[in-house]
């Protein structure tokens, strides 16, 4: 256990964005996730690094917006009010191809909610958030050293694919300390032969942008970013099974929501229901064929989340009416206990007629 | 011998610009100095959103398209990600005097090293003729059909003096391009901002009052002769800001 430290899940995020070979950051100070630009404040300095305190969520990832043009690993990291904030750019990034990371540790909402942890921006982070038709590669950890693997994972991912990743935490996975191994498996950037690095006077200019007046090369340029999403699903999806291999009751959740249901789980074993989790790790793309799988044989799902049923729908899709979804959940900061997990998996068990 | 000929930083490509417009100029001017200065091979420029949203097919430099007021910090990102090369943004009054008003000051305020060159021609020209920021007292635009009412609209902004208020910025001056001669002082003062930003000293904005001969509806003569007579006196020409100066003044 030597080579493992302590940790907040923030902090570990910021340390292993360092290790990844980010060197700017840029941010708008706000509750939960505000030890992330502390710890870049004190780090990058000392490592030829720029953290930047930027005017405003949209300042900030407009600035990452620049430095993706250039060609360089960079990210911001917000929580949801400012996520919304960050909107505009992420779109923008979204269609002009430009790799980066952004973090968003959730807070209970809508408006400027609460700021206890929340993961009621599913919807806003799985769909883009944005204008326009485009996805963010979405990975959400449920440990700390998730929130620093998946943050390495989240650089390489949106290098090798030209996209955004983000980091979809919560409260919570930001502010719990865990013991966390900085051993990382940190890919190289590919070349980026099209930034805007400056033509050295021995190229064609490069011009990135987003803009395309003429409408069939708008449609092209959608046609060709969803192959590219194509090959994300196809290669990329991620996810975790518990107890999963003769379950009759699925719980689908993330993040702190899974941890919780694991208790609920095993709680469940004892009493001699044959319950099994299924976690995603990627929100998108989403393992559809996981649960498409499970549904074949599995009675009931419950879905657990910290939101008004968000994750459910994706859940619904992917078992396509083979078994009955029902919701679990606490939103506004309140966490679902194992007790209450326990409970939605007992009744799920009688209505799916699994004992 | 060649007396005349097209900057080799611009690209040789139709401008889009309306009859009389003074964009074409201030490209001319900007590409004439990235060519004297030999730095187009390390400059990114950053376009806005507004007339001149397609300048990056017209520098020969590497361009970036940004969301509309956010050139500022855009080139900020850029800037930071490699300081030895050269970025400047090309902005209209709506991009950079309304919607992009926080992202104007705060790179000021920084001092971001940065050269930001300030088309104010008050009023938005590519969505039609609306009331700009910089639209003056009376002045009538499809959104102010009975005149810019400062009653209800306020009154206009003075970019310059705003920022000139602030320590941050390096050199601030405000040049016209209604004249030759009027062209010629625009060129030295964007060969400065320029410049500065060589030289490292920071934040240098060049605001240029120009001409919209369609959105004003006026003759191409009418509207420079509109410059000196309405434009000029609420926004006086000159330097609001140099600080290099100032310093060797007080040596």
């Amino acid at each position: 256990m030597s080579d493992k430290v302590l940790m907040k899940g923030n902090e570990a995020i910021a340390e292993a964005a360092i290790i990844a070979g980010c060197r700017h950051y840029f941010g708008y100070p706000i509750t939960p996730q505000t030890e992330i630009a502390a710890y870049m404040a004190k780090r990058m300095p000392k490592i030829g690094g720029t953290f930047l305190q930027a005017e405003s969520e949209i300042a900030a990832i407009n600035m990452v917006y620049g430095v993706a043009a250039a060609g360089k690993r960079c990210m911001t990291s917000s929580s949801s009010p400012g996520i919304s904030l960050k909107g505009e750019g992420i779109s923008y990034m979204a269609g002009a191809d430009l790799p980066a990371l952004v973090v968003n540790v959730q807070r209970g909402g809508p408006g400027l909610g609460g700021i206890q942890p929340s993961q009621s921006d599913y919807f806003q982070a799985t769909r883009g958030g944005g204008h326009g038709d485009y996805h963010m590669i979405v990975l959400a950890p449920a440990s700390v050293q998730e929130m620093a693997s998946l943050t390495v994972k989240g650089f390489e991912l949106a290098d090798k694919y030209r996209m955004t990743s983000m980091i979809l935490a919560d409260g919570t996975m930001g502010q719990m300390m865990e013991p966390v191994s900085l051993e990382l498996d940190v890919k190289e950037p590919p070349e980026k032969p099209w930034a805007t690095t400056g033509t050295g006077m021995a190229r064609p200019h490069n011009v990135v942008n987003s803009l395309f007046l003429s409408p069939d090369e708008l449609e092209r340029t959608n046609f060709l970013r969803y192959e590219r999403y194509a090959q994300v699903e196809a290669n990329e999806t991620m996810y975790e099974e518990y107890l999963m291999d003769d379950a009759d009751v699925c719980i689908a959740a993330f993040g702190i929501a899974a941890r919780v249901s694991k208790n609920a789980v095993n709680a469940a074993r004892k009493e001699g229901i044959k319950a099994g989790l299924i976690r995603p790790i990627t929100l998108w793309p989403f393992p559809k064929a996981a649960f498409a799988k499970a549904a074949d044989r599995v009675k009931a799902f419950v879905s657990v989340e910290l939101s008004m049923g968000q994750l459910i729908e994706d859940v619904m899709l992917a078992v396509n009416g083979k078994a009955p979804v029902t919701l679990c959940n606490r939103v506004g900061g309140m966490i679902p206990s194992p007790e209450q997990v326990l409970d939605a998996i007992r009744k799920a068990a009688e209505n799916g007629g699994a004992r | 011998m060649t007396v005349f000929e097209k900057p080799k930083a611009l690209a040789d490509v139709p401008l889009h610009y309306c009859p009389g417009c003074t964009h074409g100029i201030v490209h001319r001017l900007v590409a004439e100095v990235i060519d004297e200065l030999g730095i187009e091979g390390k400059t990114i420029g950053i376009a806005p959103v507004g007339c001149s949203v397609m300048a990056y097919n017209y520098f020969n430099c590497d361009m970036i398209e940004a969301a509309h007021g956010r050139a500022p910090a855009v080139a900020t990102g850029v800037k930071r990600a490699d300081p030895s090369k050269v970025v400047f943004t090309y902005q209209g009054d709506g991009d950079l005097a309304s919607i992009g008003t926080a992202e104007t000051v705060h790179a000021a305020a920084r001092n971001e090293n940065i050269t930001v060159i300030f088309i104010n021609n008050a009023i938005y020209g590519m969505t039609g003729g609306q009331m700009a920021p910089t639209s003056l007292p009376g002045q009538v635009t499809q959104t102010s059909p009975y005149g810019r009412d400062v009653t209800q609209c306020g009154y206009p902004v003075k970019i310059c003096e705003m920022l000139s208020q602030l320590e941050g910025p390096e050199y601030l001056e405000r040049v016209t391009v209604n004249s030759v001669k009027a062209v010629r002082n625009a060129k030295k003062a964007i060969k400065k901002a320029f410049q500065n930003q060589l030289d490292g000293k920071g934040f240098s904005m060049v605001e240029v009052l120009s001409s919209c001969p369609t959105n004003w509806g006026m003759t191409p003569q009418q509207a420079l002769k509109w410059i000196d007579d309405k434009m000029i006196p609420y926004y006086p020409l000159g330097v609001y800001k140099d600080r290099s100066a100032q310093k060797e003044e007080k040596a």
